[in-house]
């Protein structure tokens, strides 16, 4: 197992480099370092030598990828892309080209960002299995039908719908829960109410739907017809038999996004004011920030890895016919 | 008045992507195995009533495709001069509402501005909203809008009652003398619903279209149905005019997915060996990057390369366009990887099968092989991704347009309708008509596109058998 888990690690590193190569490039077809220290110093104090001032600080004084003017290995370490790339591997972000320090303002509001987006992963999976059981239970009635084509006509709606008139209506008219904001603690469960309302019900329709298939391919099964004509209730076979078995690969689907929770939602977050993982990409990218940005594709990457990780054990965990090798 | 067309980079693959659909169901009419599903999908009255919606979005997008520049009046015949405002056919056919402007804000049906402002009125400068030069100008009497907004819904909705009772009476004696009895015997079948397609949802969905649009007809020529916007113009036109940019987002993304994705999945799981490892290599380093973000960089560069290129693109329009291809690309680069992955784990199955196994022994070679024998087996799954794959990128569009990566801020779009009004929530009395009329508009397509989608994929789809 061990074996196994060190081996996947390391072969997460190419991908890894692969990753910031790719960021890299991209960002800088766009701005060339003398850009992004004239957008960070702003229109002001645009000479050539602050310009050039700042490029030292924060690192951007040599060449993109190949320093031709060194030696030996130095040609490839002695660049832009490896000053910044390396450091990240031992997560050592350094600072955003506002100044902070990235580790920081990661470890601040990685608990915003899971304080919104952990209820919603627990509490939707919850709300989803109890909707698709339902369905199952009812299936090939009117009642399994129309629960079918309410799942397709919610899944039709805009997540800014949601969002939109969840904040306009139980924010703004009826005066519920406030609009917008968070707060640390005891008081800041109404200000989480809100974004985890809405995201638990922005996922009901995809999710109740994809987990009714899980459960009716379930319910075809042999084991199924065994526990019937062992003289089992319908309710015994699906709660017993049919939930835990279908349990294996909604697990396994869950776990690929567990780790990921942690870098929040880009678009709750920005609409509901948290100062979470999410609202700062989006800001980082708004302001072009590129130090940040590559930082959160570098944590969103690996986190991701992770995921596929955990999902592998979580496999081999929940079905013992499945080894790892 | 001469004109000058304008053909813009996703007109043209448009009008490229429609020809290829029509040829491949002329080849699936011939094929009988092939037209067995369809069947199945046409038997359906969801599927087919969705269909129907679906088509009239497309004739919309389609008539919104065909671009020109109308002549300026004043320039001469033998040097003529043309105006740098992009119009289509659709504009032309609806130019009454494009043209109707109105100063600012106005509700839906209205026949005042939303805001108050300073008017004279009887020599005294009174504070109240003025009259709209356009919505309901026709009245005189404040209080003569309500009869005549219900006369004209009324006439509206019985207009499109005697079109469909037209089309259906043609319908009847078509289908009637199509299958040799009286048309009596045909309307009896039709009604206990005995044929073998859903013929009662199709006549019912296109009456119900046909009075709606009646309806819409006849309360747009006197009034602006859904209000009006910032800068006075009509809610209506501009939901309309969005269903272009939706339907090019969600059909010409999925058009770069589909080379990437068919090539990169068959060849990894038929070929194996470094090839699986470098195209397992390549897409999840493309997965493992948050999509937004490779987006956002993709839509910057091209901001940049317009911005630096400023001759090549003669109009906004074209600017704009040019940016729209380019979010379909990058949103096509960043979303291969699911269906690559789907059909590489197909192929790795099909090619230990007998008859492939058959094929490569009497030397065939492997390009054959995988157009004859393991393409064709992956096919339906291509199928079902694209029109599962549509209504997400139509949804996506909304959420990019918010986060400013989205397509160009002057051209219409859903996402930009939501991006304009979501501030505006916050005035009183709320301005909502704007937020309304886009996610109607959105879900309507959406909606279809799902309920379409889901027939197809429970025709095609034989791991689902008879059982949904």
């Amino acid at each position: 197992m061990l074996a196994y888990i060190l081996r996947r690690l390391l072969y997460a590193i190419p991908i890894l480099i692969g990753v910031n190569l790719l960021t890299f490039t991209l960002f800088f077809v766009v701005n060339t370092p003398d850009d992004i220290a004239r957008l960070q110093l702003g229109a002001k104090h645009v000479t050539p030598e602050a310009i050039e001032r700042w490029k030292v600080e924060h690192g951007y004084d040599k060449p993109l990828m190949l320093n031709a003017a060194a030696a030996g290995s130095a040609q490839f370490t002695d660049t832009i892309f490896f000053k910044h790339s390396a450091a990240m591997f031992v997560f050592e972000f350094g600072k955003g080209d506002d100044g902070r320090n990235i580790g920081n303002e990661i470890r601040t509001r990685m608990g915003p960002s899971l304080a919104i987006a952990l209820p919603v992963f627990v509490i939707g999976l919850l709300v989803n299995i109890t909707f698709a059981l339902l369905m199952v239970f009812f299936r090939a009635t009117y009642l399994d039908l129309w629960g079918v084509v309410l799942c397709v006509v919610l899944m039709s709606i805009s997540g800014l719908f949601y969002i939109i008139a969840g904040q306009y209506f139980i924010a703004k008219l009826w005066n519920l829960l406030p609009i917008s904001g968070f707060a640390g603690g005891i008081d800041g469960i109404r200000f989480i109410l809100l974004p985890v309302l809405v995201g638990v019900v922005a996922g009901i329709g995809s999710g109740s739907r994809w987990y009714r298939t899980i459960f009716l391919e379930e319910i075809g099964k042999d084991y199924v017809r065994t526990a019937r004509a062992k003289g089992l209730g319908e309710v015994r076979v699906l709660f017993r038999h049919v939930l835990k078995n279908g349990m294996i690969p909604i697990l396994t689907g869950a776990v690929v996004v567990l780790p990921l929770l942690f870098m929040g939602s880009l678009i709750t977050e920005s609409f509901f004011g948290i100062p979470g993982l999410g609202s700062y990409t989006i800001d980082a990218i708004q302001a072009q920030d590129f130090a940040v940005v590559r930082a959160m594709v570098f944590l969103g990457s690996f986190l991701y890895i992770v995921g596929l990780i955990l999902t592998d054990i979580s496999y081999s965990w929940v079905d013992p016919r499945v080894r790892l090798q | 008045m001469t004109i000058h067309p304008v053909i813009l980079w996703t007109d043209a693959l448009i009008f490229a992507l429609l020809a290829a659909v029509l040829v491949l169901v002329w080849l699936i009419r011939r094929q009988e195995h092939l037209r067995a599903p369809w069947r199945v999908v046409a038997q359906r009255p969801m599927a087919m009533g969705a269909a129907l919606v679906l088509g009239v979005f497309v004739s919309i997008g389609l008539l919104d495709s065909l671009h020109y520049r109308a002549q300026l009046p004043d320039s001469p015949a033998d040097a003529p001069q043309y105006s740098v405002e992009v119009l289509s056919v659709f504009d032309a056919l609806v130019d009454g509402l494009r043209a109707r402007q109105e100063k600012t804000y106005s509700a839906p049906l209205a026949m005042q501005l939303y805001a108050k402002e300073f008017v004279q009125r009887d020599g005294v400068t009174v504070r109240d909203s003025s009259r709209l030069q356009h919505g309901g100008a026709h009245l005189a009497q404040a209080d003569a809008r309500l009869p005549d907004i219900t006369r004209r819904a009324l006439a509206g909705a019985a207009q499109g009652a005697l079109a469909s009772l037209l089309v259906f009476a043609g319908l009847a004696v078509w289908q009637a003398r199509r299958m040799q009895t009286s048309p009596g015997a045909w309307l009896a079948a039709w009604r206990g619903g005995r044929l073998d397609w859903p013929a009662r949802t199709v006549v019912l969905m296109v009456a119900t279209m046909l009075m709606l649009g009646g309806v819409m007809m006849q309360l747009a020529a006197g009034y602006h149905v859904f209000g009006t916007d910032k800068v006075g113009q009509d809610v209506l036109y501009i939901s309309l005019k969005s269903i272009r940019t939706g339907l090019v987002i969600g059909t010409l993304t999925t058009l770069v997915t589909l080379p990437l994705a068919i090539g990169f999945g068959i060849a990894a799981g038929y070929f194996r060996g470094w090839v699986d490892d470098v195209i397992q290599y390549v897409y999840t380093v493309l997965n493992s990057i948050p999509g937004v973000l490779l987006i956002a960089a993709a839509v910057l560069i091209v901001q940049v390369y317009i911005e630096s290129n400023p001759d090549i693109f003669d109009t906004a329009a074209a600017r704009a366009d040019i940016r729209l291809l380019a979010l379909c690309l990058i949103m096509g680069v960043t979303s291969w990887t699911g269906l690559a992955r789907l059909l590489r784990g197909e192929s790795l199955k099909l090619r230990t099968l007998d008859y492939v196994e058959a094929a490569r022994a009497f030397g065939v070679s492997n390009a054959r092989i995988i157009s004859r024998h393991i393409f064709p087996n992956v096919f339906h799954l291509v199928l079902i991704a694209i029109v599962l794959d549509f209504s997400g990128l139509v949804l996506a569009e909304a959420v990019l347009s918010y986060i400013g990566v989205g397509v160009d801020p002057a051209m219409y779009s859903w996402g930009n309708m939501i991006n304009g009004a979501r501030l505006e929530l916050a005035r009183e009395p709320v301005v909502w008509w704007q937020l309304g009329a886009a996610f109607a508009f959105m879900f309507t397509l959406v909606l279809a596109a799902n309920l379409f989608a889901d027939g197809v994929r429970d025709a095609f789809d034989p791991r689902l058998g008879g059982r949904r």
